[in-house]
């Protein structure tokens, strides 16, 4: 029972299937599974814009009500960009926007029922000071950090401390690369930075075609959290599919550009689960190709897959939480080992731990 | 974490509602106060999962808690154990304004007579629950006392009849002046005083799935020895008002627009001070709606 809940909707979420069609049951299963894992607008449009199921009418009401609030998103980012331009222009910078906010800016399919909290844009480091600075006036403020923290940000992370705004309440992330700079993996942000296009009939910007597939990858793959790990990998499906509908072209250029970016070792961890869960239409090649680029071990292979999909499961007891659990944090470490040196890691993964066991005893 | 088959299914207006709850408490007032609600088997397509249940650890002997889920998301912070009932209602109202946006939701009551509506939207302490408790109690129907459901669709009123909730003073008035209503028992030192829920009326509960025309919006103030006065708003600060009031009007955006300035249009709206003479409140009411139907 448990596992037809997943097995339900993934079902769903393939875009290249109709899937079965389920009795009222099942669908309340989905939706519950969808709701933890932020997915329930998505099923939305994906049953209207797509037409890929045809839920019935008690299930509609659901999904009906994610896509209102995820239109509602939308009229905020759309605001929040606007006045965020200003800030830019005023300073002489692009507004360069990425993730959710950039999909939901550009009208991508990846942006369709995409929710989040905070809008994220990329800067050039050399501008966060003057950027941070003009922020203040147009309202924005860092949420108060204690010494460690800032310290963590200001000097191994790739983006500033969480900024908000006073009266609107929204969240802002600056980011000045994509992974953290003590990351072995860091690509080379100004190489981001040059490939990034205008965004159709606006002043706003956003990273190229190839850059935003591995941005989400190495976002799924390195940012520690699984939380929204499936609906993460459900952008980069969307992503790949209407890239390579745009470009021809595109699996090579991708490819060619992971490997100039180093970033070869996320991209296939994340396209093989994306072939893996939702079907996504990938040539073999495409991953044997990334796979010798990154260097991956066949017993690597199989150890990092097994654990990938079982993190990639929605953290619900309909989905047989523990080895989810187990899994979720195997890929915590793993990205902190990625992301920062022993020498920085241990410190660090120490006072979290204990910060964490020391707040579970205040409650 | 209760068993699957320990859960009830109910039908709650427009909503079926998944319970899961093994506290005394909540199953006593489930059953006295909702005894007239359909119920469903656990097959059906359920709105909202919901569990109330004690925390793990100390908290579960000493000051003992209990922690309000939908599904697997717990958007509270736990409430001492006695309030178990309330909080039951309370988190049951914060999943519709949270999750319903087929409806624009205003924070009002909201009864019925004739197939008209009467809204009645109010800030705590306005008395919006007890003139509605009264009213209810005097053959008015009651759609709800908390929150009033708008299809955007439509523009009708959708009933989401649910126990209403009156607080301190108010219990022992209307418990005295209607003395067949049946309550749950008091709560008391709740965040909003002492709370008790009166079950309501069975033909409320039956006719739940009949819409009703918003014809009448009042806006209550209650102070007491105050003449009773009735003043007419306009449409735009009747509009205003109402928005401010409604829980996702922000949510809907341009379709929250509409459905609030046609439904503004087809209504009289009025500021309306009493001093809790409600036979005085329900003729003047009974004269509105009257007119409303002319």
């Amino acid at each position: 029972m448990t596992k037809l809940a997943f097995t339900d909707l993934l079902a769903k979420l393939r875009l290249s299937e109709s899937g079965d069609c389920l009795s009222d049951q099942r669908w309340e299963q989905v939706v519950r599974l969808a709701r933890s894992s932020g997915l329930v607008a998505r099923l939305a449009l994906y049953a209207q814009r797509f037409g890929s199921f045809r839920p019935p009418e008690s299930v509609a009401w659901t999904l009906q009500s994610a896509h209102s609030y995820w239109l509602a998103q939308q009229r905020i980012v759309q605001w929040e960009l606007y006045e965020l331009e200003k800030v830019c222009s005023f300073l002489g910078l692009p507004l360069i926007v990425l993730k959710g906010s950039a999909y939901c800016a550009a009208d991508l399919h990846a942006g369709l029922g995409r929710v989040f909290n905070d809008i994220d844009i990329l800067l050039p480091k050399s501008k966060l000071g003057e950027f941070k600075e003009a922020l203040k006036w147009h309202g924005w403020y860092q949420l108060p950090l204690d010494r460690y923290d800032q310290h963590y940000y200001e000097h191994w992370m790739h983006e500033l401390p969480p900024m908000r705004h006073i009266k609107r309440g929204t969240t802002l992330d600056v980011h000045h690369n994509i992974v953290p700079e003590t990351c072995s993996l860091c690509p080379n942000a100004q190489l981001l930075l040059d490939a990034a296009v205008n965004i159709d009939g606006t002043a706003y910007w956003m990273l190229s075609p190839e850059d935003r597939l591995l941005h989400s990858a190495t976002h799924l793959m390195l940012g520690g959290e699984f939380d929204n790990g499936l609906r993460d990998l459900t952008d980069i499906d969307l992503l790949l599919r209407q890239a390579c509908d745009d470009d021809a072209d595109f699996q090579r250029k991708l490819l060619a550009r992971a490997a100039q970016l180093g970033l070869a070792l996320p991209l296939f961890y994340a396209l093989w689960a994306c072939k893996a869960l939702l079907h996504t239409p990938l040539s073999d090649s495409v991953l044997h190709e990334l796979q010798s680029t990154a260097k991956l071990g066949r017993l690597r292979l199989k150890l990092m897959t097994a654990i990938l999909l079982a993190a990639l499961r929605p953290s619900h007891p309909l989905c047989d939480g523990l080895g989810v659990a187990v899994a979720r944090w195997l890929l915590y470490l793993r990205s902190h080992w990625l992301k920062m040196p022993p020498q920085l890691l241990i410190p660090h993964l120490l006072r979290k731990a204990w910060l964490r066991l020391s707040n579970s005893e205040a409650h | 974490m209760p068993s699957h088959d320990a859960a009830r299914v109910l039908q709650i207006g427009p909503f079926r509602v998944r319970i899961h709850c093994d506290i005394p408490a909540v199953k006593q007032g489930l059953d006295r106060l909702y005894a007239d609600y359909p119920q469903h088997p656990s097959s059906v397509f359920c709105d909202f999962q919901i569990r109330l249940f004690p925390p793990v650890g100390i908290r579960r002997f000493i000051r003992k808690q209990v922690i309000f889920a939908f599904d697997q998301f717990i958007p509270f912070k736990p409430l001492p154990y006695n309030q178990a009932m309330p909080f039951f209602e309370w988190g049951l109202n914060w999943c519709i304004s949270g999750y319903a946006h087929r409806f624009l939701i205003i924070h009002a009551a909201v009864i019925e007579k004739h197939g008209k509506a009467l809204m009645m939207p109010g800030t705590p302490g306005a008395g919006k629950s007890t003139l509605c408790a009264a009213l209810v109690n005097q053959g008015w129907r009651l759609l709800s006392d908390e929150l009033t459901l708008i299809d955007c669709q439509s523009g009708v009123i959708q009933p989401v009849p649910r126990p209403v909730s009156l607080k301190n003073q108010s219990i022992d008035l209307i418990a005295q002046r209607y003395p067949d209503a049946i309550f749950s028992p008091v709560v008391n030192d709740t965040l909003k005083g002492s709370v008790a829920l009166m079950k309501p009326p069975q033909a409320a509960v039956v006719r739940a799935d009949e819409t009703a025309m918003p014809a009448v919006v009042v806006f209550p103030a209650f102070q007491p020895n105050a003449e009773l006065s009735l003043a007419p708003l306009s449409q735009a600060t009747a509009f205003m008002k109402l928005a401010d009031l409604s829980f996702n009007y922000s949510v809907l955006g341009s379709v929250g627009f509409d459905v609030l300035a046609n439904m503004v249009a087809d209504c009289r709206a009025y500021d309306f001070a009493y001093g809790g003479d409600f036979d005085q409140a329900a003729e003047t009411f009974d004269a509105l709606l009257g007119d409303a139907a002319s």
